[in-house]
């Protein structure tokens, strides 16, 4: 049985779509069989993310509503042949997407894959909820700022509510992504620092992934970043996010940098 | 000329929880709503003047449904206080406000069916029997283990202690005194059930807002100096009290 993800935050624009194109990618490049399920309905981003937007043909909403079987509306990345897409609907409504439904597409996509991705839309309405209601494991993607800060703290107060675990009385596994983050404005304060955005939302730190060009230049080229430019920083802080995922213990560093992100505080007090 | 008042007198805001009745509809809701005047048939005015809120937690309706069903429902004289359970989508200002953070307290008794009607013509006929209410035992008071995160509010009529602390955005009322070992980020507000001695802890006071029976102190009415510090709050007479915990 696979393991499923949910890649969430409350807060539109902080990186979701980008953290689960790029992580999904990283997975699949290590082996694992990766499905990635796009439950934006209305508002579907993540086939241009991954190159796949002239590909789609039938979608989640048409699985669910039977119109078309889950084998159909997969599609397999031309790159990496262990890493599929479910697209979401462009054209139907959210409302269409049903408890029921999804559990079911959920559950047969478990027996298929070593991972589910599930990249939630913004906000804590419907599809928010759906998507995060049969998770495993729940990404907090976070930006260090107050606003996203804060939204990420009320969706984790709704993964330790809503979903199907925290009903059941278990305790769903959550991880922090802390996305765009510059440690150059970070020390001017205009940013939040690693330790205050950890202070407030008390859950372990997946990975730092830097504010970079090379994020934007993939999305404009279909490509997950860790597919894109595989040393670039944000694909190596991914890839670190990755093994962490999957129970290594490496230290945590900002990618690109010419010292690791302690190494750096430290050597900037002694100076 | 205008006067200016240059010390406005803050508004008292108090909580007060009440008992109130759960109706739980199961679809399809005229099989329901037989059932229900089943029920009602069996005791005339059993819901009269009883505050009844309609639970839909994981019904598939849509707010055209729900204000039928309210609708229907004030037609029996039953009339909705509030609705738990509701997408915010399905609730409008033509529908009573939506409820949460309700406490089972256990099932109230369906009335019995009333006494044969051979009685004496003569006997006026007696109001139905109140369903027995559950008796209040002492106020329960709260330990929450977890970190209090924005959106959310705990309540209890005792004392409430966080091991962790409150998010901005979130909100912990109690009846009694507040205890935090975090930071207090959100608001607290202590003594709501009218006990002006209750008081509020905090290790790291971060607070928008506290307030103690109805006394209330915005972030920005508190002294700058104690933000950041471990603060606790109390009442003296009528006057909002801060002072440093180190």
């Amino acid at each position: 049985m696979g393991k499923v993800i949910v890649v969430t935050s409350g807060k539109g624009g902080v990186g979701k779509t980008t953290s689960s194109a790029a992580l999904g990618a990283a997975l699949a490049q290590s082996g694992d069989k990766v499905v990635v399920v796009d439950f934006d309905v209305g508002l579907r981003n993540l086939d241009l993310i991954m190159g796949a937007e002239r590909r789609v043909v039938y979608d989640l909403v048409n699985v669910i509503q039977g119109e078309a079987k889950l084998t159909q509306a997969l599609i397999r990345d031309k790159r990496v042949e262990t890493l599929y897409l479910l697209p979401a609907s462009q054209t139907r409504d959210k409302d269409n997407l049903t408890s029921e439904g999804v559990e079911k597409v959920i559950g047969a996509l478990k027996s298929h894959f070593d991972w589910v991705i599930c990249d939630s839309p913004a906000g804590i309405e419907r599809g928010a909820t759906l998507a995060m209601r049969h998770a495993d494991i729940a990404i907090v993607v976070t930006n260090p700022e107050v606003s996203s800060v804060r939204d990420s703290d009320r969706i984790i107060g709704l993964l330790d509510s809503k979903t199907l675990k925290a009903e059941n009385g278990e305790r769903m596994e959550k991880h922090l992504l802390l996305t765009r983050y510059d440690p150059a404005r970070a020390e001017r304060g205009d940013m939040l620092k690693v330790d205050d955005v950890l202070e407030i939302l008390s859950i372990p730190l997946l990975g730092i992934i830097p504010e970079s060009m090379d994020v934007l230049r993939a999305s404009n080229i279909g490509s997950p970043v860790t597919l894109a430019d595989e040393r670039s920083a944000p694909a190596l802080a991914y890839f670190d996010a990755v093994r962490r995922l999957k129970g290594e213990n490496l230290p945590m560093t900002i990618p690109g940098e010419k010292r690791g992100f302690f190494g750096k505080i430290f050597g900037r007090k002694a100076a | 000329m205008t006067a200016v008042l240059t010390k406005p007198r803050p508004i008292r805001l108090k909580g007060r929880s009440y008992l109130a009745l759960t109706l739980t509809p199961e679809l399809p809701f005229e099989d329901w709503l037989v059932r229900l005047d089943d029920l009602a048939g069996r005791s005339a005015g059993f819901f009269l003047r009883r505050p009844v809120v309609l639970d839909v937690e994981g019904l598939e309706i849509d707010r055209a449904q729900l204000r039928d069903l309210v609708g229907k429902l004030g037609a029996r004289n039953v009339r909705i206080m509030g609705i738990e359970g509701a997408r915010p989508s399905m609730l409008g200002n033509d529908l009573p406000p939506a409820m949460s953070g309700g406490k089972t307290t256990g099932d109230i008794e369906e009335p019995a069916a009333e006494p044969a009607r051979e009685a004496p013509v003569t006997e006026t006929v007696a109001e139905a029997p109140a369903a027995p209410l559950p008796t209040r035992t002492a106020p329960a008071s709260l330990v929450v283990t977890q970190p209090v995160r924005s959106g959310q509010s705990i309540f209890a009529e005792g004392d409430v202690t966080i091991v962790g602390s409150v998010a901005s955005g979130a909100e912990v009322i109690a009846g009694g005194s507040i205890h935090i070992y975090g930071t207090l980020r959100g608001r607290a507000m202590a003594g709501t059930l009218g006990n002006a001695e209750a008081r509020i802890f905090c290790r790291k006071l971060e607070a928008e807002l506290v307030g103690i029976d109805g006394y209330y102190k915005t972030a920005e009415d508190l002294e700058p100096g104690l933000r950041g510090k471990p603060v606790q709050f109390w009442l003296e007479g009528e006057t909002f009290t801060a002072g440093s915990l180190a």
